[in-house]
């Protein structure tokens, strides 16, 4: 989802006044059915990757199992595999919508199932990271964008393009090679080398126990921060750039303001609505790096749970995951459309 | 998100570089061309580095022998940090990081060039497409490049890869079909704006068909377009093999420099802290990337830079 697709107006005339509440419902429909018709989407193309495309998924989920042909024949059976191909979509997306993803013959659980079990981990990785990346990127491009030409402008900009440049699962080796190993340059392992928890702890919400898990967090989240704050950066100093030049920051000056209070209290809240649901558009952006965060750093999480599945390959666990992924996008860009119309009226005027 | 007929307007990211002027002879613009991007220090220093990395490939061959990069022929110490003779130490097997460096980045440069040729072939042909026949067929295709946007690429492509099968096709596969989409976007805003010109409609007077206008008079206008997001696209699509091969979905028996890092993670490089077998291929693909980033930056400045002389 590009930035420009948020900006895209509703086409509603009429009095500006009265008429912008009664234009909600509306358009909360024509989003939500658009984002129905994603999920649609999503639905044929995982159906196709992973029902059409494998030659015999059967011999794909036995493979390294010997297995006689009445067994074969029985599991395509029990997969719906002798049936007409519109009967196995239909079963899939009936089988998809009410949270039945397969089942994983590696992991002898429901793909459900281990998805719910994986899925706090990712959003406690990523949530913690987003958080960080916005409050860096915002401080930093807020900074960079009121003095653009500035040495700190120009070195923001060039972390940033060194950054972009990085490939994320590097960064994390880079990282734990340096701080986890304990190996290099003498410096002492001062991070765990992975996981999520120290083996043999006791689990729950007692501080220790939580403090540990930070303890484990810190690696991967900040390797997760240096990649994606630089979008931030990069969306507040443009945002801030074009606030610059209008005519209101002039009489907010005029006033007699201090340029420090110019920028935070009048440009700033305005620059802010780009930015706000662009931080909804990256979660696609964002999943790629926590999968690979999640490999480097044996995070339990759904990226984790995504490589393991590779390497077998557990195509049905895959499925389920590609799926949540994709779900996901499309609710936080459903969000992201939504919101820019609730924080910027000029939308609804339109 | 789909439910607006009129183009979104993301047609303003299309008005910074817009058209190019039909030029007399094709090769004294380029010339100059490729003179003025090459004044800039960002394009000078990218074009540097991508001289010297392609070179190296090229000749990689000349002074590299296939039995050096060989597992079992390999006849340094296993794992050893640098010193004479391996100036960048050895891996797991006893082969030479350096020699692995230089030989990986004519995989990682070939899938990038491959994907990124796939990627403009098939993002500037719906584009074009998309751009050129308005009304319901433009329409329909930009709702599918709509919906493929939506989905998240790094899943994408794993299913795919994971599908098709461990390879450098599956992997170039993967990545087209997960970067098309900018690329159609892009071209039909230029497509609209070009449309929109009097030399177009002229053509379309004379009697030109559909055909000979996209070939004729859209494309040579959008190429220049198309080759400056294919330079970023290349940066992209390196990355993207990095990471697709760091996960284990390339050839398992070719060197790449995401191959060396899998390598690396898989047989315990991170815990025996074997930072010269770490380091090298992420340099690579960083300084490569920034390399085709800056020429990508450069040559759309120039471009910028010449529709506002006008």
């Amino acid at each position: 989802m590009t930035v420009g697709v948020k900006l895209e107006a509703p086409t509603v005339s009429g009095p500006a006044e009265g008429s912008e509440r009664s234009d909600f419902w509306p358009y909360l429909a024509r989003k939500v059915g658009a984002a129905l018709v994603s999920f649609f989407m999503l639905l044929v193309v995982g159906f196709v990757i992973f029902s059409l495309m494998p030659a015999d998924p059967v011999s794909a989920l036995t493979r390294g199992r010997p297995t006689s042909e009445a067994q074969m024949t029985h599991l395509r059976h029990e997969l719906g595999l002798d049936q007409p191909l519109w009967e196995r979509f239909l079963t899939f997306v009936g089988h998809t919508v009410t949270g039945n993803l397969g089942y994983s013959y590696e992991y002898h659980q429901p793909v459900s199932t281990l998805i719910a079990d994986r899925l706090w981990p990712t959003l406690l990785l990523m949530g913690t990271s987003t958080l960080i990346s916005i409050w860096l990127g915002m401080w930093l491009g807020i900074r960079a964008g009121w003095r653009a030409g500035s040495t700190l402008d120009r070195s923001a900009s060039a972390v940033s393009l060194a950054l972009w440049s990085v490939p994320t699962f590097w960064l994390g080796l880079i990282l734990l090679v340096v701080f986890g190993s304990g190996t290099v340059a003498g410096i002492p392992a001062i991070f765990p080398a992975g996981g999520m928890e120290t083996h043999g702890t006791a689990g729950g919400l007692n501080p220790q126990h939580i403090l540990d898990v930070g303890w484990h967090l810190v690696l991967p989240c900040l390797t997760l921060v240096a990649v994606i704050f630089a979008q931030y950066v990069t969306i507040m100093r443009s945002s801030i750039i074009d606030e610059r030049g209008n005519p209101y920051l002039m009489t907010a000056r005029a006033k007699g303001l201090r340029d420090e209070v110019v920028r935070r209290r009048h440009a700033v809240p305005n620059a802010l609505l780009p930015t706000v649901t662009v931080i909804f558009l990256q979660i696609g952006a964002m999943i790629g790096g926590a999968i690979t965060v999640e490999v480097v750093y044996s995070w339990p999480g759904l990226g984790y749970l995504t490589f393991t599945a590779l390497r077998i390959p557990d195509l049905q666990l895959l499925e389920g995951t590609f799926i949540i992924f994709s779900a996901a996008v499309i609710v936080c860009n459903l969000i992201a459309d939504l919101l820019y119309r609730a924080l910027d009226p000029r939308v609804r005027r339109q | 998100m789909t439910t607006t007929p009129t183009p979104p307007p993301d047609l303003r990211a299309a008005d910074g570089v817009p058209i190019e002027e039909k030029a007399p002879s094709r090769w004294v613009p380029v010339g100059r061309f490729t003179m003025s991007v090459l004044r800039m220090p960002s394009g000078f220093v990218g074009v540097l580095v991508l001289v010297m990395f392609i070179g190296l490939a090229v000749l990689a061959p000349l002074f590299i022998h296939p039995s050096d990069l060989s597992v079992t022929q390999a006849s340094g110490p296993l794992l050893a940090p640098p010193q004479k003779g391996y100036p960048l130490g050895t891996d797991q097997a006893g082969r030479s990081v350096l020699d692995l460096v230089i030989w990986g980045s004519r995989t990682s440069l070939a899938i990038g060039i491959l994907a990124t040729f796939g990627t403009m072939l098939l993002g500037a042909g719906i584009g074009l497409v998309a751009g050129h026949y308005e009304g319901r067929p433009g329409r329909f295709l930009m709702h599918v490049t709509d919906w493929f946007i939506a989905l998240p690429s790094l899943p994408l492509a794993i299913a795919l890869a994971a599908v098709i099968g461990q390879g450098a096709t599956s992997i170039t596969i993967a990545i087209v079909v997960t970067s098309w989409t900018a690329t159609a976007r892009l071209v039909r805003a230029q497509t609209l704006a070009v449309e929109a010109r009097p030399f177009v409609e002229r053509a379309r007077a004379l009697g030109a068909t559909d055909n000979q206008l996209i070939m004729r008079q859209i494309l040579p206008n959008v190429m220049p377009l198309i080759l400056v997001s294919s330079t970023l696209t290349v940066a992209g699509a390196i990355l993207a093999e990095a990471t697709l091969t760091f996960l284990g979905l390339g050839d398992p028996t070719s060197v790449s420099w995401g191959s060396m890092l899998n390598n690396a993670f898989m047989q315990g490089a991170v815990t025996a802290g074997a930072w010269w077998y770490l380091i090298p291929p992420g340099v690579a693909i960083l300084v490569i990337v920034l390399g085709f980033t800056l020429v990508g930056r450069a040559v759309e400045h120039v471009l910028n830079a010449r529709v506002q002389a006008r």
